[in-house]
């Protein structure tokens, strides 16, 4: 058998753990040497403590925070994928409407995000608008990209077998745009939860004040940093597993034949 | 067997070149006037150097772009007859253009997906054409697990899955090693012989234009046209063996200096 060290799976997975064993040890001991109060930086333990103690109250607000995500997500998805469609459908159209989608991109959210929530009446419904437009951008921008990216022989190939319109879409310009679409579905799904964080923090007691979001800031109020850090950790920890379920679709639909999911042969 | 060219001399010609030439928008002179005349089961090669017009006027011939003068005839029919029964031609490009995301059988049925051929009648047809570039255990792999000479068989299986009448080739093997090309020139030759095809075919090497050709149209570049038609008499079936004759050099040699006037 390999030694360990020369497992590549292995390793991909070992060394990040590691140096987070390390980084949280290294942690644990300067706030215990130094004696640092919790209400500046608490311990690990601590916060684990805290994040088991209070967890029906996080785990509560993490579902809110998940249910803007993932609504925020899908209509992203689904408005980008929409307007990728529309754009390629003419390069005027393109051309006319491309620089709206870079405004709203370079727009900061935090400055609009008031008035969306004063805005829409519904308070989930104005979070959801807010997180949307922050994921929005990577869809529209690359799937249009992914579906401009056919090969030109293919396209001669299906334009010399008299292919319908419905049929080059269907069988080359979706297959060739679905890499597109899924590297920018995987930048998306991070910011629908940036979006929807920030969008709570806006919004603050004016909202549905039970996010995560919320509970950051309610901490914060309260000097508990130790829950502070819990629901942070809790973001975070979200963060990273909608990013792997990204990266795991992605393989599941271009593995046996995209480039960037085929491994090193 | 017999070389099947004199059976042919009576029938409708294939393609007829009416002094066509191509001028391009910005003012190119790619093509001065040419007339060529493709009979049913030649296998005409146009060769040349970059830049003699080949592939223009190999692009002519598939419909593909319109002459700036004088007319394209395809069996004594205009443009818009083509690919009705009997009038079938296809296009085999440089590079073997497969689908990456579909193995070798769905891309070579593609063509009949296109054309809603019946599925049982096309998974046969699939089946033959497989068979006939040897790829038939070869059909569940990907495009990517395929070596390039490969690929271009999956390429060649897909254009011949329509069972066309007329194949035009634009340099297929160009981008392949030398003992890959040589390989598939034998077994394109074989094909050629045992279908009855009528091929066209573009490229720049003078050994792989007489190995195949019953014909080898020798271009001129700037502006390009034809200098002049050699027949390579060699009967067929033609072997490797070929290669090695006399015979071989002999017009290697003659279009060695026709190209070089």
């Amino acid at each position: 058998m390999k030694p360990l060290v020369r497992n590549e799976r292995f390793m991909r997975l070992a060394m990040p753990m590691a140096i987070g064993i390390v980084a949280l040890v290294l942690w644990q001991a300067a706030v215990t040497a130094f004696n640092v109060p919790k209400y500046i930086v608490p311990a690990p333990s601590l916060v684990l403590q805290t994040l088991l103690a209070d967890r029906a109250l996080l785990f509560h607000s993490l579902f809110v925070t998940l249910e803007i995500t993932f609504a925020a997500f899908v209509c992203a998805l689904v408005v980008g994928t929409l307007l990728a469609f529309f754009f390629v459908q003419s390069r005027l159209i393109e051309i006319s409407l491309f620089p709206y989608a870079v405004l709203l991109q370079v727009t900061p959210i935090v400055a609009i995000a008031p008035l969306i929530i004063i805005w829409v009446k519904q308070p989930m419904a104005g979070l959801v608008i807010c997180a949307t437009l922050v994921a929005l951008f990577p869809i529209i921008a690359n799937t249009t990209l992914g579906l401009r990216s056919v090969n030109p022989g293919l396209a001669n190939l299906f334009r010399m077998n008299k292919a319908t319109r419905l049929q080059t879409l269907l069988r080359l310009r979706i297959p060739s745009a679905l890499p597109y679409f899924f590297g920018g579905a995987r930048i998306s799904s991070g910011l629908a939860l940036i979006g929807a964080v920030v969008a709570e923090f806006v919004a603050g007691s004016g909202g549905m004040g039970s996010g995560l979001a919320y509970q950051i800031l309610q901490a914060g109020y309260q000097l508990n940093i130790p829950r502070l850090f819990a629901a942070l950790v809790l973001i975070t920890v979200t963060g990273v597993l909608l990013f792997s379920l990204m990266v795991l679709l992605s393989k599941l639909a271009l593995g046996n034949w995209h480039e960037s999911e085929l491994g090193a042969e | 067997m017999l070389n099947p060219l004199p059976r042919l001399a009576h029938e409708t010609p294939v393609v007829e070149v009416l002094s066509a030439e191509k001028t391009y928008p910005d003012g190119t002179r790619a093509l001065d006037p040419v007339n060529l005349t493709v009979r049913d089961g030649d296998f005409i090669t146009l060769l040349g150097p970059s830049g003699c017009g080949k592939s223009t006027l190999l692009k002519m011939i598939a419909g593909l772009m319109e002459p700036s003068d004088g007319r394209l005839r395809w069996w004594r029919q205009g443009a818009q007859a083509l690919g009705t029964q009997g009038r079938k031609l296809v296009f085999v490009f440089q590079d073997p253009t497969l689908m990456p995301w579909a193995r070798v059988r769905a891309n070579v049925r593609l063509p009949l997906e296109l054309q809603k051929t019946a599925k049982q009648e096309a998974e046969r047809r699939v089946d033959e054409a497989l068979a006939l570039v040897g790829l038939e255990s070869f059909d569940r792999h990907y495009p990517r697990q395929l070596s390039g000479g490969m690929q271009m068989r999956a390429s060649i299986a897909r254009a011949l899955v329509t069972e066309p009448n007329l194949l035009l080739m634009d340099e297929p093997f160009g981008a392949l090693d030398e003992i890959t090309r040589n390989k598939l020139d034998a077994d394109l030759i074989d094909l050629w012989w045992k279908r009855g095809l009528t091929v066209i075919f573009v490229t720049h090497s003078i050994y792989e234009a007489v190995f195949l050709s019953t014909r080898v149209a020798v271009m001129a570049p700037r502006p390009g046209s034809i200098r002049e038609v050699i027949e390579i008499e060699e009967p067929h079936p033609r072997t490797e063996a070929f290669r090695v004759t006399q015979r071989f050099a002999a017009y290697c040699k003659e279009l060695t200096e026709l190209l070089r006037q």
